[in-house]
């Protein structure tokens, strides 16, 4: 800190004592910084991830239950799973249209944006917010501002793992 | 029973991420998250590792978005068996297309009939 420009009363020269005291000040302070960065993130980690634990089970396990309703019914388990995949791509993109999936998203975090439910919030979210720039270059384009890049990579990793795939065997 | 599975097995894909978002020294946002659990989740399904998850969780491995690009590697792998060449580029999107359908469609009507709060 001694050294930083500041507007001010022209420096005096240090004593020697003053140089100590500041030296030990700037110790002090980075040993206070130590200890905080070791205990607070820390704590916060801890909940974030039971955070996102709960929050994203539980959104897995309404899917399952919708899921069990459907076989039950007497669909297959492969479109039983297909259903339930739409019925959850709906309700995220409901409740974020209710805002209600932003206020999850603040407590859960990853728990809120892995589930297929986040992906539709991430569609709806920004195309809401920009309606107001029109029905083309707003909402559609706006709707694959995150959404985009998932469809690029999978596309592209897919695509390499068939033709990895073709050529192997 | 396997809704206590998929709790289990959901929750402990997601705590993966928020860990990687709280423990990483980048600024890993939600697009990066979204990205690298579609990619991982396809490259562990080609493994043949994603599958036994499934088996275990159901919807806990199928609703967290590495799910989605686990439906679009087998996809993928399975349209190559049948078709050949053709079927590296048909298979991955044909086996999302419910997903990516009900994405677009709903997340379509969402945003022209809602607006943003405050």
């Amino acid at each position: 800190m001694a050294d930083s420009k500041q507007p001010g009363p022209p420096k005096k020269p240090l004593t020697l004592a003053e140089q100590v005291m500041q030296q030990k000040q700037t110790y002090d302070q980075q040993a206070y910084q130590r200890l905080a960065d070791g205990v607070k993130p820390r704590h916060n980690v801890l909940v974030n991830a039971l955070n996102a634990f709960w929050v994203g089970g539980s959104i897995a396990a309404l899917a399952q239950i919708i899921t069990l309703i459907f076989i039950a019914t007497g669909a297959n388990p492969q479109d039983a799973s297909t259903a339930a995949t739409i019925i959850m791509v709906f309700l995220g993109a409901f409740m974020t249209g209710l805002g209600i999936y932003d206020e999850i998203g603040k407590v859960a975090g990853a728990g809120s944006i892995i589930p297929i439910t986040g992906f539709a919030n991430s569609i709806v979210a920004p195309a809401m917010e920009y309606k107001r720039e029109g029905f083309v270059f707003g909402v559609a384009a706006r709707m694959f501002t995150i959404a985009g890049p998932v469809l690029v990579y999978g596309f592209v990793v897919s695509v390499l793992i068939g033709l990895i795939a073709y050529f192997l065997k | 029973m396997s809704i206590i599975m998929a709790f289990i097995i959901g929750g402990l894909i997601c705590l993966v991420g928020q860990l990687i978002m709280d423990l990483t020294p980048y600024k890993v946002t939600p697009a990066h998250i979204l990205v690298g659990f579609v990619t991982g989740g396809a490259v562990l399904s080609a493994l043949g590792l994603y599958g036994p998850l499934v088996k275990i969780g159901g919807a806990g491995a199928t609703i967290p978005i590495s799910g989605f690009g686990h439906l679009l590697a087998q996809g993928t792998l399975e349209a190559v068996r049948a078709k050949g060449l053709l079927g590296a580029f048909t298979g991955g999107i044909t086996a999302g297309a419910a997903g990516i359908a009900a994405a677009v469609i709903f997340g379509f009507c969402m945003a022209v009939l809602f607006n943003p709060r405050g």
